[in-house]
């Protein structure tokens, strides 16, 4: 599990339908590299959401190969896909919180999960909960909190881990722009810090301008937009599409 | 501001952990009922049954086999003979011709008077007179129960002695009787097997319905890396504990029950059902039926889990 790989993932061909509807997302070919930035943007029913699923293992494609931390995960077994989760960070668009546990418990479970000592979860839980604002709510249950402190606990459950890889779906869209940019600062400083890829869907084109050389991913009726073929064959050093370049 | 908690965790070690979630966190990962449902009630039913039955098995096993023990190595000769001193003469002669014989370990003539005081509440005050004789009885205790041969053998050993003497292994009289038990415990049985397999159905149908009820917070423990087996964990720790409950709560039902049926047929004063009493090794056995319950329970909620998490990916 400790491998050093050159690539975090790397898709091959893949198509994606559900059951015998049309494909949603096409022949996506890419690779995403450890430590980078990415924006994945589209319009509404653009495959974003379907794109992430495939990212954060809640779906195998109809075709093509995706390699993920240097593994085929489309022959890998499912009682191996823990382990590839457990690496991975995720904030869901709906927030997906269980609804039954407190802030703390939430943001506590990918630890718990991953067998962390009780001891050991509490500082890290609360320090984390203290650095979203959500310290006076800790053991507010999500259905008592509004859509904006539910997102921040979604967020910080899904760094609470450190992951390798941070996937996050609309996540600042239930939050004031303060937070917003706070949010993203946060993902920065995993990305930085940390060295985690992030991988971002967003359709809010300011925040694309917020994170300096991060790579844009442009989704169009189920096709990556790779015009220079970058997304295909990425150099390492620069970027697919600088967000400086934006308008 | 925008640095990370220096304390945010990293998993180097704990990242492969596939075990069971610690009991507190696995509790509150489903909302806990407070035994509100019907399941535990429905087990609670159902292990009284099994109690009940069990102790009506094993009862009537024990009741067949004093019975058994007490009449298979005998064998009644009764002499047949309307001429009151011819009889006596007859009895005398085949008790004595018996005495000598190696498979025979006792022979008691009945008394007259005991004959009498059997069959007056039946016959009446004119019992054992001329005008309605009565057989002689003689008990014979054997050292093992006699084949059917055995049995030909001492009654032509008879026959020169006593012309009218005719032997009876005791067991025959009672094989209908034994046949007609044997039967009423592979009922118990049946009806043991038959409930075993409603408790089992009962909390298939009660794992399936609370998977679907939880189906989101599955996705999710399995979306954050969680294992086949701790969600089947956290599952498991449910039914045990409603399987727990129910099956103690059936447990004091159904031997509430027994001890009603027990005074029941005590109050009887029967010798053959004082036979059918419960030992020790039978209790052992009720006792063990709440934790044979609690484990079908926990193996059926185990198996419906595991089929229902390999539909998911």
């Amino acid at each position: 599990m400790n491998e050093r790989v050159s690539e975090i993932v790397k898709f091959d061909n893949v198509g994606l339908r559900y059951g015998t509807d049309p494909e949603v997302l096409s022949d996506l070919s890419f690779t995403l590299f450890p430590g980078s930035f990415y924006f994945l943007t589209g319009a509404s029913g653009a495959g974003k959401t379907s794109l992430l699923k495939l990212l954060y293992l809640a779906q195998r494609p109809s075709r093509g190969a995706i390699r993920m931390f240097g593994k085929d995960i489309i022959t890998l077994p499912r009682v191996r896909l823990p382990d590839f989760r457990r690496r991975l960070g995720v904030v869901f668009q709906d927030f997906r919180l269980v609804e039954h546990l407190s802030a703390f418990d939430n943001v506590a479970l990918p630890l718990r999960l991953a067998g962390a000592r009780e001891a050991d979860v509490i500082k890290p839980v609360s320090d984390m909960l203290e650095w979203v604002g959500l310290s006076h709510r800790a053991q507010a249950h999500p259905a008592t909190m509004s859509g904006g402190e539910q997102q921040r606990v979604a967020i910080a459950r899904a760094v609470i881990a450190r992951p390798k890889m941070l996937i996050a779906d609309e996540p600042t869209g239930n939050v004031d722009p303060e937070m917003a940019l706070k949010l993203l600062r946060l993902f920065e400083a995993l990305n930085k810090r940390v060295g985690t890829t992030v991988v971002v869907a967003t359709h809010d084109v300011h925040l694309l301008k917020k994170v300096p050389n991060s790579l844009i991913m442009r989704l169009n009726k189920g096709r990556l937009s790779d015009p220079t073929g970058a997304l295909r064959f990425p150099p390492r050093t620069s970027t697919v599409a600088s967000a400086e370049a934006l308008p | 501001m925008t640095e990370l908690p220096t304390t945010a965790a990293l998993l180097p070690d704990s990242a492969s952990a596939t075990g069971s979630l610690r009991g507190s966190v696995a509790s509150r990962l489903l909302p806990q009922t407070r035994f509100g449902g019907p399941i535990p009630w429905v087990i609670a039913i159902l292990i009284a049954l099994v109690v009940v039955a069990a102790a009506g098995g094993l009862a009537l096993r024990n009741l067949a086999e004093n019975a058994r023990a007490d009449l298979s190595d005998a064998v009644t000769v009764q002499i047949i003979e309307a001429n009151a001193n011819l009889r006596a003469s007859q009895t005398d002669a085949a008790a004595q011709a018996l005495t000598g014989q190696k498979l025979v370990t006792s022979v008691r003539v009945v008394p007259e008077a005991e004959l009498t005081e059997l069959l007056e509440p039946w016959f009446g005050a004119s019992v054992g007179s001329e005008d309605l004789p009565i057989p002689a009885l003689i008990d014979v205790e054997l050292s093992r129960r006699a084949t059917a041969i055995e049995i030909e053998q001492l009654q032509a050993l008879l026959e020169s002695q006593a012309p009218g003497a005719r032997v009876d292994a005791q067991s025959n009289w009672l094989r209908p009787v034994y046949e007609a038990l044997a039967a009423l415990q592979y009922l118990a049985l049946a009806l043991i097997a038959l409930v075993a397999f409603a408790t089992a159905a009962a909390v298939w149908l009660a794992a399936r319905s609370a998977f679907a009820n939880h189906r989101d917070t599955v996705e999710i423990i399995h979306l954050l890396g969680g294992t086949d087996a701790q969600v089947t964990g956290i599952f498991q720790r449910s039914v045990a504990r409603d399987a727990a409950f129910g099956a103690f709560i059936g447990l004091a039902l159904g031997l509430g029950a027994v001890w009603v049926l027990g005074q029941q047929f005590s109050s009887l004063d029967s010798g053959m059902i004082a036979g059918g009493g419960l030992g020790l090794r039978d209790w052992l056995v009720i006792a063990a039926i709440p934790l044979a319950g609690i484990g079908l329970a926990l193996v059926t909620g185990r198996i419906t889990i595991a089929l229902a998490l390999r539909r998911m990916l």
